[in-house]
């Protein structure tokens, strides 16, 4: 009896285990590609609404295999300035599994609630999202831009 | 009677004279017609086109790292050292060894062979200045400071950086100090032969750490600088038009005529499938046909590839950070921002150009694949993430080939 019992925890462990195994699934719901011209703004209030963000690329056109730099411009919803916030960002082909080729960041704080991000390379043309984390007066939150690069 | 015989006669070869005409007028017309089929793509395609096409390549990028990367003396001087046999324990390797220019700077080995046998396939050197990392790891960041890599690999080379400093104070002193200055004393109290700390001989390392801190600079930076004379030779292997260039040259001017002869139905179907379908130009892009970065594309392999080649790099003591490159340190821009993340590039590999490529057999980083058409039903059948392309019929992979054989044409180098 104590064995069958120990017999089923173990099972029950395992089956535990599996289930928070991060199993990959292609087919979830944030792997589909936006096709809508406004996924591909420039500008979007964050997931939480709690800031307004915006970039602009140097060059204007992003291009593949090149290092380029980004501004990002982070304001209330309202449209004030976000002077002091701490950025952090990931780029990422979501159909493909993979990130940027390098580890860009922000470099410089203009101190206009504007931010230089160096060291961007997008290594392939296709779809590509870029994540930006944001953290300032007290609160965190996310914006997510998409990228059709040809 | 005559006469009307002459007249019916004059009528029926009119008659027959224009039949032919019209024929072979209506022969032209479908022969345009055609033409213009096989060779129709929009505006925006043909924009794509020459972005691949070599007259899309930019002027030689700079290599901050190498003060003497375009040096006119540097690059013949370098071109010496490349063929140079004495730069090798035997006596019997050179760079030209395994780089030969005759088959596009490759030995046409699945796996080199110099001192001994290397676990790597030989890379073309075509284009290479225009490259971030070097090495299907990618675990050097400029070329001079690939250069100095094979010369203490004892596979290769099996040198060492002390004898190199004999070698150029014995042979090369005049050459050299026109380029780079004053060489310091070098005998074998100061330079002990067999010393290094690069080649992964204990006694080698000893002998190199009993050297004085000024001498083992000294001979750092002779190497460093035979790297910097190589770099300035080795960039100028340029590929030259192949067909494929010619044909979107063609194209841009409208002339369908010439473009059908440098590329047939076969080729530019091929093209088709590359650009589009086959989803090739996501990595081979450009034109040379490389992201120059690296990607697992689903070889079965052992080696770690970039993984390990991360670490390799950036404990380079000849990096673009370190001491003997000719960097500010904010010009670093790949080493700044490198992509440390290891688990992300297990079994990826440098993204090869296709220059030339069909010309150059075997193909991959081991020389798994002995012909293109091994490589192309490699990759209708590789599940790997990377790869978008979709189902691809074995008429597409020859049509994929008959493309591939129009990016051979030939290099330049300084003769
Ligand atoms: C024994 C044969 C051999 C010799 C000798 C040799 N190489 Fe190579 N070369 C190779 C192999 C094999 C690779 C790929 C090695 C790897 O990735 O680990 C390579 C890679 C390279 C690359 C990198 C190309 C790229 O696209 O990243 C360059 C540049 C190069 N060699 C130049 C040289 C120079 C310069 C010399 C002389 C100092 C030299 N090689 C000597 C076999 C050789
Ligand atoms: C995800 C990026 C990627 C895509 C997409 C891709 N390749 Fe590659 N290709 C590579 C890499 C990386 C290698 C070298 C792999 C290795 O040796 O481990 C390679 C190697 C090759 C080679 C051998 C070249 C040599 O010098 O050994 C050929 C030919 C080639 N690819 C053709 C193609 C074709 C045709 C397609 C489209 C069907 C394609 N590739 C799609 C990344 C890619
Ligand atoms: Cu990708």
């Amino acid at each position: 009896m104590i064995r069958k019992i120990g017999v089923i925890l173990l099972g029950l462990v395992f089956l535990g285990s599996m289930a928070w195994t991060p199993v990959f699934d292609p087919v979830q719901a944030e792997v589909r590609k936006p096709t809508a011209d406004a996924d591909y703004a420039r500008t979007k209030l964050s997931k939480g609404g709690i800031f307004k963000a915006s970039y602009t690329s140097e060059p204007d056109a992003v291009p593949v295999n090149r290092l380029i730099s980004w501004k990002l411009k982070v304001e209330t919803p309202d449209g004030r300035a976000v002077k002091d916030a701490e950025i952090t960002l990931s780029g990422d082909m979501p159909e493909h599994g993979h990130g940027l080729p390098t580890q860009p960041r922000v470099t410089k704080n203009n101190n206009d609630g504007t931010y230089v991000v160096e060291g961007i390379k997008f290594s392939m043309t296709g779809w590509w999202t870029m994540t930006f984390t944001i953290k300032a007066n007290g609160k965190t939150d996310s914006v997510t831009f998409n990228l059709q690069l040809k | 009677m005559f006469p009307f015989r002459a007249f019916a006669f004059g009528i029926l070869l009119a008659a027959g004279v224009m039949l032919v005409m019209f024929c072979l007028s209506a022969e032209a017309a479908t022969a345009e017609k055609n033409l213009k089929e096989i060779h129709a793509w929009s505006g925006e395609e043909i924009s794509l086109l020459r972005s691949l096409s070599l007259f899309s390549l930019p002027a030689l990028p700079k290599d901050p790292s190498n003060a003497y990367a375009d040096n006119p003396r540097a690059i013949e001087l370098g071109k010496k050292f490349f063929f140079d046999k004495r730069f090798s324990a035997n006596g019997k390797v050179s760079c030209g060894t395994c780089h030969m220019p005759e088959v596009n700077f490759t030995d046409k080995l699945p796996l080199a062979m110099g001192m001994g046998q290397t676990t790597r396939r030989t890379m073309p050197l075509t284009g290479n200045a225009y490259n971030a990392w070097f090495f299907w790891d990618g675990r050097k960041d400029s070329l001079w400071s690939q250069a100095i890599g094979p010369i203490e690999s004892s596979v290769e080379h099996g040198f060492t950086r002390s004898m190199c400093a004999h070698l150029i104070a014995d042979k090369y002193k005049k050459e050299y100090e026109e380029i780079f200055g004053k060489l310091p004393r070098i005998n074998n109290k100061s330079c002990p032969p067999k010393a290094s700390p690069g080649t992964g001989n204990p006694a080698a390392l000893k002998a190199w750490n009993a050297m004085k801190p000024e001498d083992r600079d000294n001979v750092n930076r002779i190497y460093a600088n035979i790297g910097k004379a190589i770099a300035a030779f080795v960039a100028q292997i340029l590929p030259r038009p192949a067909p494929f260039d010619l044909y979107v040259d063609a194209l841009t001017k409208n002339d369908l005529e010439a473009a059908d002869k440098f590329m047939n139905r076969d080729a530019v179907d091929g093209l088709r499938l590359f650009t589009g379908k086959a989803k090739c130009t996501s990595c081979h892009m450009g034109p040379l046909f490389t992201n120059s970065s690296f990607h697992n594309i689903g070889l079965a392999t052992t080696d770690k590839g970039r993984a390990e080649g991360i670490d390799k790099v950036l404990a380079d003591e000849f990096n673009c950070l370190g001491i003997y490159s000719d960097a500010k340190p904010d010009e670093c821009l790949e080493l700044r921002f490198i992509d440390t993340n290891r688990a992300k590039y297990v079994g990826a590999f440098k993204t090869p150009s296709l220059r030339n490529v069909a010309d150059r057999p075997p193909y991959m980083h081991a020389g798994q694949f002995k012909t293109l058409s091994e490589v192309l039903v490699f990759y209708q059948r590789s599940a790997s993430r990377e790869l978008e392309h979709n189902e691809l019929t074995n008429t597409e992979l020859l049509k994929i080939e008959a493309f591939l054989k129009t990016l051979t044409g030939p290099l330049s180098f300084p003769k």
